[in-house]
């Protein structure tokens, strides 16, 4: 807030304060002290008839307590403009005191897994109890509530994987987030829309679709191989330490028709996965397990259900 | 009718303070019944288990309210509404027949006022007794008195308000937690103190002030009243003009009505009014002065009935009237809201399922040309035993849960879950299809179904 701002609603929370004031000491000097006690105004209804009284002493003193209070609430917390108040009480403050005492109360519940090994823990139907509420929390809003994903954001309950999944991957990705970079035209700017098309009709070929025209997709080869292989490999499988999609599995994060992928050709992609810092490791650990287990990887442990 | 003379009565030595006067009789009876039934239904039934569960119990941290074996949430909370707006249609009905017998008989300030009075007058003695107390009693006698008095009202108002925190903290373990100073939330004890100290100075000090001048009943009561209504009358036809005689002398040759003025009327009455200046908004209907009045007649040897509950066409000799239309409006719409909410509690629904559509993405495609939808259901069990239940989804051809839900859920639990749905991408026929979940208890005949929408690609 500018000074000036901080002054002008410091001056008029003020000013209302002491009109206030004010005005309950001018209404109460304005009184007659030769005032009669229950004098009528004359206005009767019905036997009930209104009298002259001044406010009585304890309502007046009512009023002079509560502009008091509200001085000293001023005094003590933010209420004038910049100035903070004498017991530094803030909002974030309050919220940051909140999320301590929820550590403090929630934390055991999730310390109590952190030991546990996560293919173990994806056999635990209690945690994973827990986890689902901390993936309903965190991860549905993106990935959806069963972990099926949409557009522009992985399917978790598939084995591909995009920048892994092993333990350690899913944890790690948990953790600091990813953030993709398909670049525009590969690493070629000087690509032709039609050498895009061609390029296009060589990844349709990649996934054995039908209708695919094969003299485009014998000139895409060599484009691919020029613009797209440094990430996505030779043999278009992708590269999961750069987050480079497998390209020949007839999975799709934006979509694997012609236009589309057309599109993701011309104007690149950056699919980004924020870090999940607001929840705590032996949380993030539980929800590594949740992930491990929504892709099926669980089936194969040993002793597997 | 005759014009009433209207005389100040002496009130005793505190003009704020009812001196009320004890009297026995058939409506002392009746309210020593009414009153000590109802109080002791309040002290007891928090004590009540029926199956190892208690009888009440307001469990306001899991929001459920057990209530005779049946239990409560939230969603039901519209019923209460309902039984709100029953007891008001319960409370007219009777106000149109026989005036505020409510007050006189039933209500809570009336009945912790009667036990107030009561140990009020076992410690401290009769009207004339305790009136000369305050007046000139000598401190070695007073103080003493009043010292178990109050002690005695603080005792009933604690236990009070142990009571009433026992309905919404299980009272078996309140009162041991309370002796070992391990009661678990701070409220508890709040509670009980709110509610002691106001019942202590609700029944010992405010006792008529708050009928008087704090609830609203005494206020609108008069548009309920009509000349059929039956309510404590003082019939001044046969007591006027009234005055004092000896017992055998001869009313017709003083001039003189059946009323002989001994005030004893005024010295029972809990609001201290002369019911003969006519219907007040200050008289509860509670009939003391009935059981004075007639006690005084028996002993002139008068015909009983000076006072009683009449009706004032009765009063007047006008022919009684047997239906009154408000009266019947006021019990059919009673009749009419209890068959409602018989039938609403009838249909109480015991299995809940709720459905919400990700509101994330649209759909995903499925292998061979489906589309698939993912919903977050809740299911709720609600009633105390262990149920298995299954979910199945109802919509055009082909519809089918990704997998099949099924599961076992605890006496009164509820349990959130993702479920994805499936459907052939030529079954649908335009974007948005109506797709139905129906939850089922396995072993009876309990179910309930959610309608959701199913969204598509454009066809």
């Amino acid at each position: 807030m500018s000074s000036f701002w901080s002054l002008w609603i410091s001056a008029l929370i003020l000013i209302v304060v002491l009109g206030c004031w004010w005005l309950v000491w001018i209404v109460r000097r304005n009184q007659p002290s030769d005032r009669v006690e229950n004098r009528s105004v004359g206005h009767e209804v019905d036997g009930i008839e209104e009298l002259d009284n001044p406010l009585p002493k304890w309502w007046y003193w009512m009023f002079i307590g509560l502009i008091l209070f509200s001085l000293l609430y001023l005094a003590l917390y933010p209420g004038l403009g910049n100035y903070q108040g004498l017991l530094g009480w803030s909002q974030t403050k309050a919220w940051e005191q909140e999320m301590e005492r929820a550590r403090e109360e929630y934390g055991p519940l999730f310390a109590q897994y952190a030991g546990t090994d996560v293919p173990e823990l994806a056999h635990n139907g209690e945690a994973m109890q827990a986890a689902q509420r901390l993936f309903s929390n965190n991860c549905a809003t993106c990935h959806g509530s069963a972990g099926r994903g949409g557009y522009g954001f992985p399917n978790l309950t598939d084995d591909n994987w995009i920048w892994g999944g092993s333990v350690d991957a899913i944890k790690h990705t948990l953790t600091n987030g990813r953030q993709a970079n398909m670049p525009a035209r590969g690493i070629n700017p000087n690509l032709s829309n039609d050498q895009l098309g061609d390029i296009t009709e060589y990844v349709l070929s990649l996934n054995d679709r039908s209708g695919v025209d094969e003299a485009a997709a014998e000139q895409g080869k060599e484009l691919f191989a020029q613009a797209c292989s440094t990430c996505h490999g030779k043999d278009g499988k992708g590269n999961q330490s750069m987050g480079a999609p497998n390209l020949t599995n007839d999975t799709w994060l934006y979509g694997g028709d012609r236009d589309t992928i057309m599109e993701t050709l011309q104007y690149g992609r950056n699919g980004h996965m924020p870090a999940q810092n607001q929840l705590s490791e032996d949380q993030i650990h539980l929800l590594t397990a949740y992930v491990y287990r929504l892709s099926g990887q669980h089936l194969n442990d040993e002793g597997a259900e | 009718m005759n014009e009433i003379p209207v005389r100040q009565v002496d009130a005793g030595p505190n003009p704020d303070r009812i001196y009320v006067r004890s009297t026995t009789g058939f409506y002392q009876k009746l309210r020593t019944v009414t009153l000590w039934t109802l109080m002791g239904l309040y002290f007891i039934a928090c004590w009540i288990h029926i199956n190892g569960r208690p009888l009440v119990h307001f469990d306001l941290p899991e929001r459920q309210f057990h209530l005779l074996g049946t239990t409560f949430w939230p969603q039901d909370f519209f019923i209460l509404t309902l039984l709100l707006i029953i007891a008001a249609f319960g409370l007219f009905f009777v106000t149109t027949l026989f005036g505020r017998i409510w007050c006189g008989f039933t209500c809570p300030q009336t009945a912790w006022t009667f036990i107030f009075m009561w140990i009020e007058e076992k410690v401290e003695g009769s009207r004339n007794q305790r009136m000369k107390l305050d007046r000139k009693g000598a401190l070695g006698q007073w103080l003493p008195r009043k010292i178990v008095k109050h002690g005695l009202w603080l005792g009933v108002a604690f236990w009070t308000g142990v009571t009433f925190v026992g309905y919404f903290y299980p009272i078996r373990e309140l009162v041991p937690d309370l002796f070992t100073f391990s009661v678990s939330t701070g409220w508890a004890l709040f509670w009980i103190g709110f509610f002691s100290v106001a019942t202590y100075l609700n029944a010992g000090w405010m006792r008529e002030k708050v009928c008087l001048y704090v609830c609203p009943y005494a206020r609108f009561q008069s548009v309920m009243f009509s000349p059929d209504t039956r309510t404590v009358t003082y019939d001044a036809n046969r007591g006027e003009p009234r005055g004092p005689r000896k017992k055998d002398a001869d009313r017709s040759e003083l001039g003189l009505g059946d009323c002989i003025d001994c005030n004893i009327c005024v010295q029972v009455c809990p609001t201290g009014i002369d019911i003969r200046n006519g219907m007040q908004y200050e008289c509860l209907d509670c009939g003391l002065c009935v059981d004075a009045c007639n006690q005084v007649m028996d002993r002139m040897g008068y015909d009983r009935g000076l006072i009683r509950y009449a009706t004032e066409r009765e009063v007047e000799g006008a022919p009684r009237r047997r239906f009154q239309p408000r009266t019947l409006g006021y019990g059919l719409g009673m009749a009419l809201l209890l068959g409602t909410m018989a039938t609403l509690l009838m249909q109480r629904d015991t299995l809940d399922i709720e459905v919400t559509r990700d509101r994330g993405g649209l759909y995903q495609t499925g292998p061979d040309a489906t589309i698939e939808n993912s919903y977050s259901l809740k299911l709720s069990n609600r009633v105390n035993e262990t149920r298995e239940l299954s979910v199945r989804v109802d919509g055009p051809e082909g519809i089918h849960l990704l997998e099949p839900i099924g599961m076992e859920l605890g006496p009164l639990d509820s349990r959130s879950l993702p479920a994805v749905v499936r459907i052939p991408r030529r079954e649908l026929e335009g974007m948005s299809t109506p797709v139905t979940f129906e939850v089922i208890a396995e072993g009876s005949e309990a179910r309930n179904s959610a309608e959701t929408a199913f969204i598509g690609p454009r066809p």
